[in-house]
């Protein structure tokens, strides 16, 4: 095979393995339900998988399912077969669609979702809790709810305000409720704990979180090779899905490896396009017109160079943090309280990050889109804007609409405004041109 | 044979207006019509009556630019500007010394912040719904059988605003009513309504940070009263003038100007 001809394979190969994985997943969670089996329930913040693979429940994540019936446009039909049952429009969508796909015995675009046979949660998101206390009552199964400490503050230049004595503190609250989740799946498996199955699926995430951060940091380079907001999407299902299996770590792998293949070869996320403005997308894509959501940007030669939704959504991948193998337990208790919190932190404190992110990846403009669902996600970004742009000479887009429930999602009202953000950052990079062409010649 | 007039059409969800400049940037012929439901005809009509009033040919206007909603629907225009962006234009034309728009339309209120010269530095709308909105006004005036005309001056009278509460357009008719059972003066009200419009508008501003000087703009500053309540709302003396009404057009004219004689950009389709 040629240099070009494997080239060529690479290229395109992390979303075409990525839909290709996610399907093989769905098949699998399809052939489960369809044999009468549970599957353990969790979510993308703090998933603890590590622990329920060591153990072999299949694994749902009722999250991925919901917005899967926002990709896939059926999300009104879901949406209202809850609100039918009492729900309200403003309760999260993700929980409605989720309940919904109960009431319909499993039945999924994706195929069709096993019960819960266990659900395991942190208090990372507090809808979270009240979600799981409905499988609580349709199934009468145990939920396995772990209360991880918050940072006490926002997060300055790496440091905590806690003290080391404190964090172990917490770390151990933390190990403590892992232990005593360990003792629960071994009464709803059957099984017993095996500490060295446990061992080789943190090595599995290791491989992963090493691939995934390497991925966010090729994407420094200009042009930007992938689109953090679609095609991180995608990136993120696999990360979640996969997390802990050797699939999930080659996948990464081989994921790095097209980036590196895409960034030698100056070959942007856009395509024929030209990148014309790098920009930092902060919140949830709006999911009922996912792929017009993205085209109302790369139309104009926008390209989202990172995504907060990278950052909150990875369970802590995107953290300079590995599980320590010689003790899996404890470290495992680290990583998610400082997986948690930084997820946490990425939704309430993310000013500082992206001040960051806006000076790494030559950012200049930030779209923050919250989201009527989720008011966790939602509730500081007006004033994370206001702060970013005192902090920094970018112009940032304020959208409101939603994940799932495209009754709050105006494709006009979306347009004209970022249509008006766009011709705002043209015009400040014809004022920056013609400056540099004044100081050249100068004038 | 051109002769280097431009053109700028606003074609907003309740009205339509256009505007032809001289190559000085003086505004030569103006129009404003309901824009109904055929939207390319309503652009091409006050197109039409802009050209007529200033004695123009169309073959004379060298560049044309839309703007508003249905600015994909200028069919005969150049290309398509927002009107947030004509707006900040059109308002620093105006008033040199604007550092502040405000623009209060039928369905859309824009709060814009902007440098010399009226380039963009941030902007803010109302989301979701046309509270704070010249709908708001309509829909109260509906409930009150008053006419448009006549809510100002109404307002004006008003001694004891009533506190009106609702975010919904449609539900502030009920609310207003509710006032009435309750035997509260029409006036009383209508200042209630314009001061409940008012503060939402001043939330956007504050938005995106509100520096004088403040520049109103939109088919509400013909309305005494509203341009009152802000002005007492921003403890400022907003600029306002005969042609706000017409702000958007006049800005896409002025972009439409600086572009006389080059080619006409490629058209984007309508999808939204």
């Amino acid at each position: 095979m040629t240099q070009a001809t494997q080239d060529a394979d690479i290229v395109g190969r992390g979303n075409r393995e990525g839909k290709r994985l996610f399907n093989e997943w769905f098949a699998g969670l399809t052939d489960t339900a369809q044999a009468g089996d549970s599957a353990a329930y969790v979510f993308v913040m703090g998933s603890l998988v590590e622990i329920l693979r060591a153990f072999d429940f299949p694994i749902v994540f009722p999250e991925i399912n919901s917005l899967q019936t926002a990709v896939r446009h059926i999300s009104d039909e879901y949406l209202s077969l809850a609100e039918d049952h009492g729900f309200s429009p403003d309760v999260c969508g993700y929980v409605k669609a989720d309940y919904a796909v109960q009431l319909r015995g499993g039945d999924h675009p994706m195929g069709r979702i096993p019960k819960p046979g266990i659900g395991v949660l942190t208090n990372a998101c507090n809808t979270y809790i009240k979600w799981g206390e409905i499988w609580e009552r349709m199934y009468d199964i145990p939920i396995f709810t772990l209360d991880v400490p918050g940072s006490r503050g926002a997060p300055r230049n790496g440091d905590s305000y806690e003290t080391a004595g404190e964090r172990e503190i917490d770390r151990r609250y933390v190990e403590y409720q892992i232990r005593e989740l360990i003792s629960l799946c071994e009464v709803v498996s059957g099984k017993k704990f095996d500490i060295d199955r446990c061992r080789e699926v943190l090595q599995y995430t290791n491989l992963m979180g090493r691939a995934w951060r390497k991925v966010l940091e090729i994407n420094k380079s200009t042009p930007a090779v992938y689109d953090a907001m679609l095609d991180g999407t995608i990136y993120l299902g696999v990360a979640n899905a996969l997390r802990g299996t050797p699939e999930g770590a080659a996948y990464f792998a081989e994921l790095a490896e097209e980036m590196e293949t895409r960034q030698e070869q100056g070959l942007g996320a856009l395509g024929e396009q030209d990148e014309q403005h790098r920009l930092i997308f902060v919140g949830v894509p709006c999911y009922p017109i996912f792929r017009r959501f993205y085209e109302l940007f790369s139309e104009w030669g926008g390209s989202f160079v990172s995504s907060t939704y990278m950052w909150f959504a990875s369970g802590g991948l995107n953290l300079d943090f590995e599980y320590d193998l010689s003790r899996p337990i404890e470290s495992l208790a680290e990583g998610l309280l400082v997986g948690v919190r930084s997820a946490v932190d990425s939704m309430l404190f993310h000013d500082r990050a992206l001040v960051e992110a806006i000076d790494e990846y030559g950012a200049t403009g930030v779209v923050y889109h919250p989201v009527k669902s989720c008011r966790t996600v939602s509730t500081s970004l007006a004033d994370s804007r206001r702060v970013v742009l005192e902090e920094r000479d970018v112009l940032a887009l304020f959208i409101e609409s939603d994940m799932m429930d495209k009754r709050v999602v105006s494709e006009a009202q979306l347009k004209n405004r970022i249509d008006a953000f766009f011709e705002g950052l043209n015009s400040k990079k014809l004022r920056s041109a013609g400056a540099a062409s004044s100081v050249d010649t100068g004038t | 044979m051109e002769s280097g007039y431009a053109g700028g059409v606003d074609v907003g969800s309740t009205q339509t207006k256009a505007v032809v400049v001289d190559p000085d940037a003086t505004i030569v012929g103006q129009s404003l019509i309901d824009t109904g439901a055929n939207v390319v005809t309503a652009a091409e009509r006050a197109f039409e009556l802009a050209l007529e009033q200033g004695g123009i040919r169309a073959s004379d206007v060298g560049y044309v630019i839309g703007t508003g909603y249905g600015r994909y629907k200028v069919e005969f225009g150049d290309d398509q500007v927002t009107e947030i962006v004509c707006h900040a234009r059109g308002a620093a034309h105006m008033f040199p010394e604007t550092r502040t728009v405000l623009d209060m339309g039928g369905q859309d209120t824009k709060a814009i912040r902007v440098q010399s010269g009226g380039d963009v530095l941030d902007f803010c709308m109302n989301d979701k719904c046309a509270a704070g909105t010249g709908r708001f006004l309509q829909s109260a005036a509906a409930a009150l059988d008053l006419g448009l005309s006549d809510l100002g001056p109404t307002a004006l009278r008003g001694e004891k605003p009533v506190d009106i509460s609702t975010t919904c357009t449609v539900f502030a008719e009920s609310e207003v009513l509710s006032w009435l059972a309750r035997g509260k003066k029409i006036e009383d009200i209508m200042l209630g309504v314009h001061r409940s419009i008012g503060s939402r508008s001043f939330g956007l501003l504050r938005r995106v940070g509100i520096e004088e000087e403040i520049t109103f703009t939109g088919g509400v500053t013909k309305n005494a009263a509203m341009v009152a309540v802000m002005n007492e709302l921003l403890d400022a003396t907003l600029n306002v003038s005969e042609e706000s009404h017409y702000m958007g057009a006049i800005g896409a004219a002025l972009f439409a100007l600086e572009r006389v004689g080059q080619p006409r950009a490629a058209k984007e389709m309508e999808t939204a």
